[in-house]
């Protein structure tokens, strides 16, 4: 065990680097999708409600290993085949896309339900006063949402840290990709796949402590 | 009809396949307290709710002001500035100070300052009662107090119209006189209210006009005094024979 620790320290150290910007990248873009497709669920325009639908059933409906592979191999292939002939996607890039879709189509659920949790006299109460429907949504319905929405956000952000491990199969050089790397080259299973485990239990370890503390702050005004 | 501020004209309003609204055709000139009364279901809070557009309407005409709150070309936003509403449940907003609740539409449409919308607020609080509650979270108020906090953020906007949706509903008995207390003061001070209510003494005293409704119709209408103690309709004397 300190063996490889002495000797891929520097590559795990890195790994682990990688892997949080990837999650950093697809929650944040994530968060975009999720508050545009979550947004369109909750008003009453139809054509919006089918986009959204559409998105969240689709995205949902695919593993997260088969839209990296579609997004990393098919759309490329697709693009070079329209006369692109050079273009080409990084691993990190397709692994941005494939997680910020993924994440955000989840998100656009967690976000729907917390906006309609939120009891329909709140949205009355604004528009009574004569602020438009965005406005009543920004000001009033909207922040009383997040409350409520927090808890499974975290959540999902912590299912999107362990989701990058599936992004090691487009060769993108994350946590797990290393482990693979480590172990090929050290044949110490047990070892490798023990250290991979407890740095990525750390990382989420404090994460969720920390939302748990500001999850706590926020609801102190109540 | 020149000082008509409500005029609603063969109103329908279908919820899906069920016809709430048949008909209902109605004049309220300045100054005046229509109370509407009936049994639940007679569509007196669906018409309350059309009057400033919180549901669509399915055919009719309504003006307010001499605005067709019912054309699409009307800036709804802009006549829901003049006409308060007062909700069953209060609708405070849970996460804000009362004196946030009060100054949050009026500021945000850039219609007082935030220092004249404080001491606005301030001083309707001091009307209704509840100075040293500016501060407070809705949570931290008994349902009376809401409401008044709720009647007083509508008093914030300046409105000429005040529509008032089973107020005292949701109160328990003792807090229901000191929100018709606040109401009632409204009244004398010539405020145009349309009152949804099952508060029959509150009715007598302050209405200057009764409207029975039943069945998506206006069944009978008239003052206090002839609609309490002269019904002529049939429905009208069961219903107040069970209520009074």
């Amino acid at each position: 065990m300190l063996m490889i620790l002495q000797r891929y320290g520097l590559m795990l150290v890195a790994a682990l680097g990688q892997t949080l910007l990837l999650t950093l990248l697809s929650l944040f873009f994530a968060m975009i999708i999720g508050m545009i497709f979550g947004l369109m669920n909750v008003g009453h325009n139809r054509v919006f409600n089918f986009i959204g639908t559409v998105y969240v059933d689709a995205v949902r409906g695919v593993p997260l290993i088969v839209l990296a592979y579609f997004i990393y191999f098919g759309v490329p292939a697709a693009i070079q085949g329209i006369g692109f002939d050079t273009f080409r996607l990084t691993a990190l890039q397709a692994g941005t896309i494939a997680l910020s879709m993924n994440c955000g189509a989840y998100m656009a659920e967690i976000i729907r339900a917390g906006i309609q949790s939120v009891d329909r006299g709140q949205m009355e109460a604004g528009r009574s006063l004569g602020l438009t429907y965005g406005s009543s949504m920004a000001l009033i319905v909207v922040p009383q949402a997040i409350r409520t929405m927090i808890p499974s956000i975290i959540n999902q952000y912590i299912i999107t840290l362990k989701d990058t491990s599936i992004l090691s199969v487009i060769g993108f050089s994350e946590l797990t990709n290393v482990g693979k790397t480590i172990m090929g080259n050290t044949f110490m299973a047990l070892q490798t796949w023990t250290i991979i485990g407890i740095m990525y239990m750390v990382v989420i370890v404090t994460l969720s402590k920390l939302s748990k503390k500001l999850e706590r702050r926020i609801n102190r005004g109540r | 009809m020149a000082d008509s501020k409500i005029s609603v004209k063969n109103l329908r309003k279908n919820f899906g396949s069920l016809e709430v609204l048949k008909d209902i055709s109605l004049e309220v000139t300045e100054g005046e307290v229509v109370v509407l009364i009936g049994p639940s279901g007679s569509g007196k809070s669906t018409l309350l709710r059309c009057l400033n557009q919180l549901e669509k309407v399915t055919s009719g005409q309504i003006i307010i002001d001499g605005y067709d709150v019912t054309d699409k070309h009307t800036d709804i936003n802009k006549v829901r500035e003049n006409i308060g509403m007062v909700f069953q449940h209060f609708n405070l907003f849970n996460h804000l100070t009362v004196i946030k609740n009060m100054t949050l539409a009026p500021v945000h449409l850039k219609l007082l300052s935030k220092e004249e919308a404080k001491d606005k607020a301030l001083k309707l609080l001091e009307r209704v009662g509840l100075a040293d509650k500016a501060e407070a979270f809705p949570s931290q108020l008994s349902g009376g107090q809401k409401q008044r906090v709720a009647i007083a953020r509508a008093l914030e906007m300046n409105p000429d119209i005040m529509l008032f949706d089973e107020p005292t509903s949701a109160l328990d008995p003792e807090m229901v006189g000191e929100v018709l207390a606040v109401m009632k003061e409204l009244a004398r001070e010539g405020m145009t209210m349309v009152v949804v209510t099952h508060e029959i003494g509150f009715a007598r005293e302050v209405a200057s006009r009764v409207i029975f409704m039943e069945g998506g119709y206006i069944v009978e209408e008239g003052t206090p005094e002839e609609v309490f103690n002269n019904p002529k309709e049939p429905r009208t004397i069961d219903f107040l024979s069970k209520v009074l």
